[in-house]
């Protein structure tokens, strides 16, 4: 039997992996069951894998922790066959390589002829991946997880998750609305019949909504639209998971040899290079941006290239300039002091700063969370959100919660099931301590506080009747408690209402209350992040200090 | 006009100017007329119109049979199914080919011990039953107010409901359709299809505390139907919750008094808030069912709760409960 070509597996590999990531990713969400009562949620499938072979991340963890999180360890099974191989991981793993490799290979105005050999040279500018890499380092050593704005699964999820997806929801179900509302039976019928096969695969139960979707997705499609006039840009020059691996494989024992006897200077083996690494004769081959994917080989007309175990030919490792590397490195150790400079981050916390259940503290969460938006992915209220400046400039796309468009779910702790980093920390329903089995002892977790503004709220400004608060409150005792008043309405008839306080040694800072209140644009109610469990610093009561 | 043609310095010949003249008046007639058709049509936009719904599902009185049933034992399923018998049998109100919906508490993210939702069991024997009499189909379903995918699993009423051969529904947000209510302070809401055209309906409130009314009951059971800002409905409570009554009438009401919320309703979440009464209470008249069990559970004197009166007012029952034929069972 002979085995099929190396570009062929290589394409199995990258379609296998490029489908189960999609899979693992349509499935960060809880679907719900009618054949099982459990009780206690989890999600089926190990959603987060894809993060946990990352050596990227796990280097990022353990240099702003000094530890490694739950799975993390798994990232060797990648770092150390990249010692032996190089990297391998971008050519048949990388579900973002994957696609960029898909676009580069569509036909396109400045890559033709001799100007796509040109391009698929290597060139001096692909370093620039190494001095990224050497600013996020550093950054996370002074304890910022920045590594997420650039890690490939961070932005691969992030994109598809919070925008790619949700427009495609979107569009899915107007074309849906479109069939299922048509004045012809049949188109309707057909209508129903993808609505359950779509149902079943693809479409949300209810159209999920992200803040910064627009700008998550344009940068996605920009990344996408550079691999018409460079094959791979972002592998080739910006991803610091590829600089990383490119910087393992200096010692690996797997070569590319060429073989100058059977070279005829034709070229080919430039057409197809997704890594810009010279495979051509007469040059160095520069094997820390070789993504091993064998075209190279199996465009040979002469044979005269292989991957060889401890080949003898010199090879051009990264070349790096050390005055640039002392840039990155001092522009590393300078971004978090300059972005922390200003009062957000200690002084002057910004107020609606809700983190997901189970945060740690914010000065971890930031050097933790890698931006991924897993936990807003599998929100099941949609009400984790991506940041803006919320947190700071550093904190750009760490999660938020935002009540008015989903308060936290009683029972529910799936966002900090999926967290790779535990910036969320993995916690139980227990743990969470909302809706506990008896009253005694349990030490919830807080999100922070509710506020009434009675300015705007009903039984206190407008003598009507309402509580909603009151009805949404989940804790037993409830935090919000009502008083009978009397009050005086518009007309001068004296009426008896029930008017809503809060006991803030009860809140949990669930944003059910904001969530229900019927004041719909700006809430009566509204959570604030004072009281927040994971901080000592952020708190009102003396009785309700942490530790 | 093609380039060759001027450069080549040729003119059209009459017939290809023609030919030319009547294209390009055809396409501006076609636009002329197009605008005028469009330029009619222009009106106003509105959301779509309200449609009008089958209202009231009641069979007709049986003044050989009682009007209220009280049952009290350990098993929930026996419950339900001796309340049935106490009624008369489920054949007195379902029959062959009908369309059954049967409308529990399926509220909030808790499951049954905690009591804020309807006893899964008591559900599931309903839709038995209905089968059993020849139901073509029985809907299960609710708009619940927390995250619907878990309330419906971790109340373990879809699975009890599936398992009993109902068809259970999630409350799908694109399934709602503009309803006119026709009530006094409910006129066009947001209403979860399942609900409009169907045969029979059957309600299974759970009874649990309530800081506004005291308790609710069967009647506020109907919020679950609605969509949109029913957050609202709360501003006059008694008033809405008659005209939520009135407009779907049930077939019959059939109260879970199992485990009972005493306090911090209608969520509840701790168990030292549940108290086992292990009592089913069915009706036809979803007024008096509600004055028992308020006078029986909280003891709430009928001026205490004024949609009673507002309910009996409106022709949808009688609060004079001790007037009715009621039957009483103890299961040993």
């Amino acid at each position: 039997m002979r085995l099929p070509k190396p570009t062929r597996l290589r394409l199995w590999s990258q379609i296998f992996f490029f489908v189960l990531f999609l899979f693992l990713l349509l499935r960060t969400e809880f679907r719900g069951s009618f054949s099982s009562s459990q009780a206690e949620i989890h999600l089926p499938y190990p959603v987060a894998i894809f993060f946990q072979i990352d050596p990227l991340i796990g280097v990022s963890n353990a240099l702003a922790s000094h530890a490694l999180y739950r799975g993390l360890l798994w990232s060797l099974i990648i770092l150390i066959p990249t010692l032996f191989l190089g990297r391998f991981f971008c050519g048949w793993i990388c579900p973002l390589g994957s696609i960029h490799h898909f676009f580069s290979s569509w036909k396109s105005e400045r890559k033709r002829g001799k100007q796509l050999l040109e391009s698929n040279r290597y060139k001096r500018w692909q370093t620039t991946k190494y001095y990224l890499l050497v600013v996020i380092l550093i950054a996370a050593v002074f304890g910022s997880g920045i590594v997420g704005w650039l890690d490939p699964f961070s932005f691969l999820v992030r994109s598809v998750g919070l925008s790619a997806l949700p427009s495609t929801n979107y569009a899915l179900q107007a074309s849906l609305g479109w069939l299922e509302h048509s004045r012809f039976v049949v188109i309707q019928n057909l209508g129903g019949v993808l609505h359950f096969i779509l149902g079943a695969v693809l479409l949300n139960f209810k159209q999920p909504y992200f803040r910064q979707g627009v700008w998550i997705g344009l940068a996605f499609i920009f990344v996408i639209l550079l691999n018409f006039r460079i094959t791979r840009f972002w592998c080739r020059a910006l991803c610091p998971l590829g600089a990383l691996l490119g910087i393992v494989s200096r010692w690996s024992v797997l070569g590319l040899v060429k073989n100058p006897e059977h070279c005829n200077d034709c070229n080919r083996c430039l057409l197809r290079c997704q890594g810009g690494d010279d495979p051509i004769g007469g040059v160095l081959w520069h094997r820390p941006e070789c993504h091993l994917c064998m075209n190279c080989v199996d465009e040979c007309p002469e044979n005269g290239l292989r991957f060889q175990l401890f080949p003898v030919q010199k090879v051009a490792e990264a070349n790096l300039q050390r005055r640039k590397v002392l840039t990155g490195l001092a522009a590393g150790a300078a971004l978090l002091p300059v972005m922390r400079s200003t009062p957000g981050f200690a002084a002057e916390r910004y107020e609606r700063l809700l983190r997901p259940p189970g945060s740690v503290d914010e000065e971890f969460f930031l050097s933790r969370c890698v931006r991924c938006g897993e936990c807003m992915k599998v929100c099941p209220n949609n009400a984790l959100q991506p940041a803006l400046t919320e947190a700071g400039l550093e904190g750009l796309w760490t999660p938020v919660l935002v009540p008015r468009l989903g308060y936290c779910e009683t029972s529910c702790v799936l966002c900090s099931q999926v967290c790779p980093t535990g910036a969320i920390w993995e916690i139980t329903p227990k743990e969470k301590g909302w809706a506990v089995e008896n009253s005694a002892a349990v030490k919830p977790l807080r999100l922070g506080t509710a506020f009434y503004d009675r300015g705007r709220c009903l039984p206190w400004a407008m003598a009507t009747d309402c509580i909603v608060c009151e009805e949404w409150c989940p804790t037993s005792p409830k935090a919000v408690y009502l008083r009978p008043a009397e009050v005086i309405d518009a007309a001068g008839n004296v009426k008896q209402v029930k008017q809503p306080y809060l006991d803030p040694s009860r809140c949990v800072g669930c944003g059910a209350c904001e969530h229900a209140c019927p004041v719909q644009d700006r809430p009566a109610v509204y959570v604030t992040s004072v009281g927040e469990s994971r901080s000592r610093s952020n708190q009102i009561l003396l009785n309700r200090r942490k530790g | 006009m093609t380039v060759s043609a001027m450069d080549s310095g040729k003119t059209l010949n009459r017939r290809e100017a023609l030919i030319r003249l009547l294209g390009v008046a055809g396409v501006g007639a076609g636009t002329a007329g197009l605008g005028i058709w469009l330029n009619a049509r222009s009106e106003r936009p509105e959301t779509a119109l309200a449609i009008s719904a089958k209202r009231g599902h009641t069979v007709a009185a049986n003044p050989s049979l009682p009007d209220i049933a009280i049952v009290q034992g350990e098993d929930p399923t026996l419950l339900a199914r001796h309340a049935m018998d106490e009624m008369g049998g489920i054949r007195r109100f379902i029959g062959r080919g009908d369309i059954v919906l049967v409308k529990p508490n399926i509220g909030w993210d808790r499951t049954p011990e905690q009591a804020a939702n309807t006893n899964p069991e008591v559900v599931a024997e309903i839709v038995r039953q209905s089968l059993d009499a020849g139901a073509k189909k029985v809907i299960v379903t609710d708009v619940s107010c927390n995250e619907p995918r878990r309330c419906f699993q971790r109340s373990g009423i879809a699975e009890a409901a599936q398992r009993a051969g109902a068809e259970v529904i999630l409350p799908d947000p694109s399934k709602f359709k503009e309803v006119d209510l026709g009530g006094e302070v409910l006129r066009v809401w947001p209403v979860f299809e399942p609900f409009l055209n169907v045969d029979k309906v059957v309600n299974v409130p759970i009874a649990k505390h309530h800081a506004l009314t005291g308790c609710t009951l069967g009647m506020k059971n109907w919020y679950g139907m609605l969509g949109g800002q029913r957050n609202q409905l709360h501003q006059k409570i008694h008033e809405s919750l008659v005209d939520l009554a009135d407009f779907v009438r049930p077939t019959l009401t059939v109260t879970d008094c199992y485990r009972i919320l005493l306090r911090n309703g209608p969520t509840g979440g701790n168990l030292e808030d549940v108290l086992l009464k292990k009592t089913l209470v069915a009706s036809t008249d979803p007024v008096a069912i509600d004055t028992y069990v308020a006078k029986s559970i909280w003891n709430l004197e009928v001026d205490e709760l004024p949609y009673l009166k507002l309910a009996a007012k409106r022709g949808l029952g009688t609060f004079e409960f001790e007037k009715l034929r009621t039957q009483v069972k103890q299961l040993s």
